[in-house]
């Protein structure tokens, strides 16, 4: 089985043998990798009766838990690495989420779509209308994506917040890496993947 | 010719083991002998690592899957998940379902005879708790040459019993599938439960539990007993949509006594039913063994430390209207074992039925049951 492409890079900041939290785990793809590769012991969160089903049968530890509620039942500490994929631009309240990542965890890793892309903005400016793409197919009124944010708007979080960033990798859509994006990452960079800490 | 289900265990016999070895309880006395009646659906194998342990809840009994007799009107209670190609299958696993020690069903209990006295126990009996059903059954496990549970499963009350495995016998239990349960009894459920007891114990056939001396039984209260315990197996919406304000006849009767309302015809139907095949000190016991199951009661109250020594994985599942253990009492559950860092999963089921729920065959339900259940490693 070949990992999704961004799953492929955020496995490689996670220390063999550590407790790992992943919030929206889908069907458990990541949590699996590192269960058989790294002896990681990991949870996965979920809310979709059919990935939850998906994990159970590959036997990944899921707790069906909606991470727009509290995330309280999690101690402070309590794992090595918390993880979210695609899922902050969904949250109601992705501060607060961003938050509990790293009161929950030593580390965060996460990763969102860049609402500065150049093809967003190209979009919006000469269309006047929200993008909807191949990687963004909703309309406005039915995305589940509420909170659309850039590379600078997440950093500017970070900073008010005392969130350091460790390492941040800019990336397209299939998650390769160019030397362009590396250059202007919040008008080239479509996907960023961050490591996060207090 | 065998008009029986294919997907059915089939026609099953209950066995009888007589135990001669003494059973010291928790409450300080021992029983110096007893029979436990069971029975087993599909072969254990060579390695002895296919067998499933089910127990049953507050008024279950061993007859959880296929047919006594051709005749037999209905099934076993959990017939609906176990069989060849279910979700517990039966070609697979090697299925173990007892009456648990003080039923009445056939297992040593209240309405036994006592050795001793060579009356039957009535009150004499005594109190058990879940702590002792799973010292019992571990003997059951020995007899029939199973070292290892692959899982131990139960709803309710049998769910209590499964945790149980999982603290008392770390080394024998590989999964621990706890359904609609909770790690203990809440105030309002202690409250349900004492208004069941003292329903049967007012009952003036009930003469002190020893009800058999005198030719009687306590029908009444057993039967007020089963109806408010009734009423919290199921939801407001299930008995709204089942029932609703349904008049049994055109109009109100404006007598204080007689059955208008649907919804009490049916609970006094269901009360009536129980009381009948049903000892009442068997119920009174059931209900006991609920309330004092309290495992972190011994660990200062922290269920983590609790479970700190389990080797189980542990699969949680609640209902969405189940108020009698809500989903809130299995999170505790769940939040102990992320706590104490134990491999766990959880999944809350959207159901109208209330605590019900867990004996109904529910898609999502049966399919998560199923898809855990086949993940689970036996030698072939």
């Amino acid at each position: 089985m070949s990992l999704r492409a961004d799953l492929e890079i955020i496995q490689q900041w996670i220390k063999p043998g550590s407790h790992v939290l992943d919030l929206g785990c889908g069907e458990g793809e990541l949590l699996r990798h590192l269960r058989d590769h790294k002896q990681v012991q990991g949870y996965g969160l979920e809310i979709d009766p059919e990935k939850i089903n998906a994990c159970i049968q590959h036997g990944v530890n899921v707790l069906e838990q909606n991470l727009d509620k509290e995330l309280n039942n999690f101690e402070d500490n309590s794992f090595d690495t918390v993880v979210m994929t695609q899922s902050l631009q969904a949250m109601h309240f992705p501060d607060r989420v961003l938050e509990d990542m790293l009161r929950i965890g030593h580390e965060g890793i996460l990763t969102f779509p860049n609402f500065a892309h150049w093809r967003c903005r190209w979009y919006l400016g000469t269309k006047g209308r929200m993008p909807v793409s191949e990687f963004m197919p909703y309309t406005w009124y039915n995305t589940p994506n509420i909170h659309f944010c850039t590379f600078k708007d997440f950093e500017q979080l970070c900073r008010e917040r005392g969130i350091k960033v460790l390492d941040r990798l800019v990336v397209d859509q299939t998650h390769k890496r160019s030397w362009l994006s590396g250059l202007w990452p919040n008008l080239l960079g479509e996907v960023a993947i961050y490591r996060i800490s207090r | 010719m065998s008009t029986l289900p294919a997907d059915s265990v089939g026609l099953v016999t209950p066995q009888r083991h007589t135990f001669s070895e003494p059973l010291q309880l928790a409450c300080g006395k021992a029983l110096a002998s007893y029979d436990l009646v069971y029975e087993t659906y599909g072969q254990l194998n060579s390695a002895a690592d296919n067998a499933i342990l089910i127990c049953h809840a507050l008024s279950g009994h061993h007859h959880a899957a296929g047919y006594h007799s051709e005749d037999e009107r209905k099934p076993g209670w959990w017939d609906s998940c176990i069989g060849p190609g279910k979700a517990i299958d039966t070609n697979r696993f090697f299925v173990v379902s007892l009456n648990n020690l003080g039923g009445c069903h056939g297992s040593t209990g209240p309405s036994s005879i006592d050795p001793e006295s060579g009356k039957s126990y009535g009150a004499s009996f005594p109190v058990l708790t879940v702590e002792d059903w799973v010292h019992s059954q571990a003997r059951l496990a020995d007899v029939l040459g199973v070292q290892q549970w692959a899982a131990v499963v139960g709803g309710s009350l049998g769910g209590m019993q499964a945790l149980q495995w999982a603290i008392s016998y770390p080394e024998r239990i590989r999964h621990c599938v706890a359904i609609a349960t909770a790690p203990k009894l809440s105030a309002q459920n202690i409250a349900f439960n004492e208004v069941a007891r003292q329903a049967i114990t007012t009952d003036p056939d009930f003469h002190h539990g020893e009800y058999a001396a005198f030719g009687v039984i306590p029908k009444r209260g057993l039967m007020l007993a089963r109806m408010v315990g009734h009423i919290t197996y199921l939801s407001d919406d299930s008995m709204g949509l089942k029932f609703g304000r349904e008049l049994r006849s055109e109009q109100l009767n404006y007598d204080l006594t007689s059955v208008e309302f649907e919804v009490e015809s049916y609970l006094r139907y269901q009360g009536q039913e129980f009381s009948g095949r049903f000892d009442a000190n068997t119920y009174l016991l059931m209900t006991k063994a609920l309330d004092y199951f309290d495992p972190a009661a011994a660990h200062g109250d922290d269920l983590a430390k609790t479970l700190a020594g389990i080797q189980a994985s542990t699969l949680v599942m609640s209902f969405t209207t189940d108020w009698r253990f809500s989903p809130a009492r299995s999170y505790e559950l769940v939040n102990a074992l992320l706590a104490a860092k134990k491999q766990v999963s959880y999944l809350e089921i959207e159901a109208a039925q209330g605590h019900d729920a867990f004996l109904l065959p529910i898609p999502r339900y049966i399919e998560a049951l199923s898809g855990y259940m086949n993940r689970i490693e036996v030698t072939s």
